[in-house]
């Protein structure tokens, strides 16, 4: 019976191409302080050459965006991130 | 009202292991003798570098939480600079929110082990 069931759920729109709303996940969990000593948390706001990602990627709001941007530099300071790398993650 | 402050700093991996306790004690006396309340202290040891610094790729990190006037920094600072042990340091002045999240990372309320601190409370209802 569920077998079935994904057959007919194929005729409507497929989600490829679906834009996700994007929202800025420190308002969402109501974090307020960006800490600039655990990479793996920092590691999600920067590519694979160890770039900060901007805005529109990375869905942050402007002070949360600020905020995070200085606590990678600070990290990138006392070397806990790159500041230039190859295939990062 | 004094201010609270964190400082990392990284000193070189040639030290042995007890010049590097010498060291560090140095500095935390240094600071109290300026006046600071220490609140908390962390090793974290012999990291590896991301990059080298100084033609060094590890170093041995250390983390001092203190409330002090501002004065005491430059000592510090001036401290720092003039150690040719030390690679590198970090001052940062800590806002009530950063203040918060130490505090909680402490209780162990944030990040992954939040949720068990969700789970505890779970179990307590059941």
């Amino acid at each position: 019976m569920s077998q079935q069931k994904n057959d007919i759920k194929y005729l409507t729109a497929t989600k490829i191409g679906l834009i996700k709303k994007k929202y800025c996940r420190f308002k969402k969990n109501g974090i307020r302080y960006i800490d600039y000593k655990d990479p793996e948390f920092l590691l999600k706001f920067i590519n694979e050459q160890g770039k900060i990602l901007p805005r529109r990627l990375s869905g942050n709001s402007l002070k949360y965006q600020r905020k995070m941007a200085q606590a990678i530099k600070r990290a990138r300071h006392i070397a806990i991130l790159p500041y230039v790398a190859d295939l990062l993650k | 009202m004094l201010s609270q402050y964190e400082t990392v700093f990284i000193l070189t991996p040639v030290l042995s292991e007890d010049d590097t306790k010498k060291a560090i004690t140095a500095y935390v006396d240094l600071l109290k003798s300026q006046g600071a309340e220490i609140v908390h202290e962390e090793h974290w040891g012999l990291k590896n570098l991301r990059y080298p610094i100084k033609k060094k790729t590890t170093g041995i990190y250390h983390l001092v939480e203190y409330k002090s006037e501002g004065k005491a920094i430059n000592l510090l600072e001036i401290a720092f600079r003039r150690d040719e042990n030390i690679l590198r340091y970090l001052t940062i002045k800590l806002d009530k929110y950063a203040v918060k999240y130490n505090d909680d990372k402490r209780a162990g309320l944030v990040g992954r082990n939040k949720k068990v601190g969700l789970t505890k409370e779970k179990e307590a209802n059941v």
